[in-house]
């Protein structure tokens, strides 16, 4: 056994499912906003907002954002263990800056769905 | 053309401050030799050169080597398998400490090998006659049990380059999948709890260069995904 504390799910499968199920949400989340592009092709800004300013949109982005952070925060961390691998402060200094960055953005996201 | 064009890589710590490249030309008199036989022709050329043999036909796993950029044992590797252009480029095992020419220090692989507690474990009394496993049973066991621990899968693995003393890498896996699927072994639980961290099993990015050069045909990245299925299927 191993001993972890900057990854996200603290254990290796747990890591593994978030990467998985969170890499599935953004798939549909892509597929259904290209699609919805397509489909809408001289889309204005009410359209637009009106998309937006629906329950099951700001839920369904929200799940995707939430998705985004899970995913980028799991990925980033691998690449760091690797490509880092040999130097511990810069290490954990740039997953330290992941998991704010990750934050930050999320937050953000928050408020602009829910914000205007 | 019976002259091959041999590049071997040469070091010896004791004389050299670096490993360098030396050239040799070996006159196959136009046979199909398995490389070990043209390590044995360098020899005859130069004594000082060294490397591992034994059993000379892929039992042993001594002569575990990067021939041409591929990993793989020596002895039973044909030089029409890896030879293009005529030229043969030989060096050591990539991402073992080289000890002298094509000798590494395979201590990191064997420390993984034995983290993995290779070994049969039951609770149960010991019975009167030995330990019965139906048929079906040993079936599971095909594929696994024939690893002879050359190095070859693990050493050609880029995340057991990047986190050797982490990840148990290929070999070790198959070999704790052998145990896993035993159906005489009992410390399943045990097992399981000590491979679910991010690194042991889970560096495991899929992407089959064990398969591609293990000289027994074994199949650990298989292996790995039998042991996650194991793992989710214990943890949900």
């Amino acid at each position: 056994m191993v001993t972890n504390i900057t990854n996200p799910g603290r254990s290796g499968l747990a890591d593994w499912l978030i990467q998985r199920v969170s890499a599935v949400i953004l798939a549909l989340y892509t597929l259904f906003i290209v699609g919805y592009l397509l489909f809408n092709p001289g889309l204005d800004y009410i359209a637009w907002s009106g998309l937006f300013s629906q329950a099951w949109m700001r839920i369904f982005s929200l799940l995707a954002f939430v998705s985004l952070a899970a995913h980028a925060w799991v990925g980033l961390w691998i690449v760091t263990t690797d490509y880092l691998n040999k130097w511990v402060g810069i290490r954990l200094a740039v997953q330290t800056f992941i998991i704010l960055a990750v934050f930050v953005f999320l937050v953000w996201g928050i408020q602009v769905l829910w914000g205007a | 053309m019976s002259t091959l064009q041999v590049s071997l890589y040469r070091y010896n710590p004791e004389t050299d401050s670096a490993p360098y490249m030396q050239e040799f030309q070996i006159d196959t008199q136009g046979r199909d030799l398995m490389v070990l036989n043209v390590l044995e022709l360098i020899k005859e050329q130069d004594s000082t050169m060294v490397y591992r043999r034994s059993c000379r036909e892929g039992v042993c796993g001594s002569d575990g080597m990067n021939m041409n950029g591929k990993n793989g044992l020596a002895c039973v590797t044909p030089l029409s398998d890896v030879v293009r252009n005529n030229k043969l480029v030989l060096r050591p095992l990539p991402g073992l400490p080289v000890i002298r020419d094509l000798v590494v220090d395979m201590g990191i692989f064997y420390r993984q090998y034995e983290r993995i507690q290779p070994y049969l474990q039951n609770d149960d009394p010991t019975p009167a006659i030995e330990r019965l496993q139906s048929p079906e049973d040993r079936d599971k066991l095909d594929g696994l049990y024939e690893c002879i621990l050359c190095a070859c899968c693990s050493s050609s693995c880029p995340s057991f380059w990047w986190n050797p003393d982490k990840f148990v890498g290929p070999a070790g896996l198959l070999q704790s999948y052998r145990f896993l699927a035993d159906s005489r072994d009992t410390a399943t639980r045990d097992r399981l709890a000590d491979l679910e961290d991010p690194f042991s099993v889970f560096r495991c990015r899929g992407i089959m260069n064990c398969v591609s050069v293990c000289p027994k045909g074994l199949n650990p990245t298989r292996a790995i995904g039998k042991i996650r299925e194991m793992l989710l299927t214990n943890a949900t």
